[in-house]
């Protein structure tokens, strides 16, 4: 007793399988091929990953290799020498890294206050429509290419500065026994204070976006039960937003830092180009990235040639070692929040 | 008691208006930048500009050649960088999510990202310039390519890790290799994304200067010789601004308008386009 559908079922199949039979081959061949494509695409990305390795070793491997002249002739001498004479071939560092280490912490010592204020305003204060747009804006700030920065800050700031600020200091803290040294000479307009005062404006937006963003990471209740205390706005960011963000706002900061360090068009516009370590902010000094900026294509020499190379790899050095902590620190924030 | 509640008001309200000041001042950086660049530039701006190579000192010019050079490294710089950008980050969202591999990769790319990068001149100056004897419009490219793989690694990544895993599982489950489901379903989510990343990574490599300075160097010529120093926006601005002629000081504010311009439209496109995806 066979039913006709059935019947029908097992013929289909049958059919199905005398199809099947011949055109097995070409399946296989085509299934073989999309696992060609496959293996070879997986080893395409996987090699780009690797390449990314590859830039930040061969970067280090081809300065350490462009620094064995220098530091075969000075040794670690070099790091602590302050003569820079490219005629008598005498190359020391210090005043490079002392103009770098100055003009960051001159911006930072700005920079931070103030983006955190802003992220203080953005995320506390400022009405829900316009913070996309101060947000996008303080943003496009850091859009603008350092040589902007540097081109203005030559022939708009120093001028200002050199007229209004500068001489402001020196009158006010000219009899003051320490802050006078710091304040000596006259006012050039370019030097470190200036070069400091721009990489703040450049770092600027780096601190305060992400001084945003780990602000905003902080659970409302927090700060409502806060607020349900009594405690003044001030109060509930002091002793509730800062301590909850407190590592991911010196993330932010690093990670600024980092930038400040690095920057080179801004600062070699207005720093001056002076080896020398002057205790006053006003003077000219010249930073690492400034100097290899300034004469690197009119080096005459390998010594010389070799010098400036070694600044960059003592450069590449300080700020590898500032961003990683950067993003070592922002990594445990981010890994908090979820 | 009520001198307690008063201090308290007191500072929060200081606070609180140190916070308007300080957003001010940021916002009024901008405006006085854009400012003086419109003043300073606006007024050297018209057709020879556009036109005529850069001049001797005391004569009429424009800056044909740096803006063509520009274009020329750049467009290589985005064409050799790019494969590279999207390949690596590829892999640490698909292939190798998990991998140690990628969590190495992502955080030498995270430093990359803001390595200075004068250093990455030094370094395509001592593969690339030393060998072969001579500044090249070539290594100008490959200097600015090594700048765009870190921008755009970190928005490949971050935008494929954002296309949801059903997709990907629905066209798996349909019997596609994982280079299909790659390409067919998670670049097609994430396009709008990654575009955005290549814009970004143009926008940051057109206005840099130090990885040119000694690598592509200048020319005051016309020249699309990839085998020869090549003039560049930045570095003419660069040479221009710092020089003693005011007509160069001129054209330099222009440049850096043109430039400026340039930048600030790339990334409001830029943002344009992720905007218009997250309310979609």
């Amino acid at each position: 007793m066979q039913e006709p559908g059935r019947q029908a079922v097992v013929d289909i199949a049958l059919q199905g399988e005398a199809v099947a039979q011949p055109s097995l081959a070409p399946g296989a061949r085509v299934l073989a091929k999309l696992h060609l494509t496959d293996a070879i695409f997986r080893h395409l990305t996987r090699a780009a990953a690797i390449t990314v390795l590859i830039i930040l070793g061969g970067t280090i491997v081809s300065l350490i290799q462009g620094s064995i002249p220098t530091l075969s002739t000075f040794g670690l001498n070099f790091l602590v020498g302050e003569r820079w004479n490219p005629v008598t071939e005498q190359f020391g560092a210090l005043a490079p890294i002392y103009g770098t280490l100055v003009t960051s912490l001159i911006a930072m010592a700005i920079a931070v206050p103030l983006g955190l204020l802003i992220a203080l305003f953005l995320t506390e204060l400022c009405p829900p429509w316009l913070r996309r747009p101060i947000g996008i804006a303080i943003e496009l700030l850091a859009g603008i290419p350092s040589i902007i920065y540097g081109i203005w800050g030559l022939f708009v700031f120093a001028p200002f500065l050199q007229r209004t600020l500068q001489p402001a200091l020196i009158d006010t803290f000219g009899d003051i026994p320490l802050l006078s040294a710091l304040f000596a000479g006259p006012p050039y307009g370019i030097g470190m204070l200036t070069a400091g005062l721009i990489l703040a404006i450049m770092v600027l937006p780096f601190v305060t976006s992400i001084s945003r963003d780990v602000f905003e990471a902080v659970p409302p209740v927090l700060k409502e039960a806060a607020y349900g205390l009594g405690c003044t706005t001030w109060e509930v960011v002091r002793n509730v937003v800062l301590p909850y963000t407190r590592v991911g706002v010196i993330g932010g900061v690093m990670l600024g830092l980092g930038r400040a360090l690095g920057e080179t068009m801004a600062v070699t516009f207005v720093i001056g180009n002076a080896h020398r370590i002057s205790a006053s902010l006003l003077a000219p000094g010249t930073t690492i990235s400034a100097t290899i900026a300034n004469e690197f294509t009119e080096a005459v020499g390998d010594l010389y040639t070799s010098a400036l190379i070694t600044l960059g790899l003592i450069l590449f050095v300080i700020t590898f070692v500032v961003l990683a902590a950067a993003r070592a620190l922002l990594a445990r924030i981010e890994r908090r929040i979820g | 008691m009520i001198d307690l509640y008063a201090r308290r008001r007191l500072r929060n309200r200081i606070v609180l208006g140190l916070s308007f000041a300080a957003t001010g001042l940021g916002l009024g950086w901008l405006v006085l930048i854009l400012g003086a660049l419109i003043v300073k530039g606006a007024s050297g701006l018209s057709l020879q500009v556009f036109t005529e190579m850069t001049p001797p000192p005391g004569a009429d010019g424009g800056l044909l050649n740096p803006i063509i050079g520009s274009l020329i490294m750049t467009g290589l710089a985005v064409a050799f960088g790019t494969p590279v950008g999207i390949l690596a980050g590829t892999y640490m969202a698909e292939y190798g999510r998990y991998t140690r591999l990628t969590y190495v990769v992502r955080f030498i790319n995270d430093i990359l990202l803001s390595a200075p990068s004068i250093v990455i001149g030094l370094f395509i100056y001592e593969i690339m310039v030393a060998p072969m004897g001579h500044f090249s419009g070539l290594a100008g490219a490959v200097a600015l390519a090594v700048l765009v793989v870190p921008v755009v690694v970190r928005t490949t990544e971050d935008m494929l890790l954002l296309v949801p895993r059903e997709l990907r599982e629905a066209a798996s489950a349909m019997g596609m290799p994982r280079a299909y489901v790659i390409g067919k379903v998670s670049y097609r989510a994430a396009r709008a994304g990654i575009v955005t990343g290549i814009l970004l990574a143009i926008a940051r490599i057109s206005g840099e200067t130090a990885p040119l300075l000694f690598t592509a160097l200048n020319n005051q010529f016309f020249s699309a010789n990839l085998n020869a120093p090549m003039a560049s926006l930045p570095a003419v601005i660069f040479q221009f601004a710092l020089s003693p002629y005011e007509d160069w000081q001129k054209l330099a504010w222009t440049g850096a308008l043109i430039i400026t311009l340039a930048v600030l439209a790339l990334s409001i496109i830029a943002r344009a386009l992720t905007a218009s995806r997250r309310t979609a």
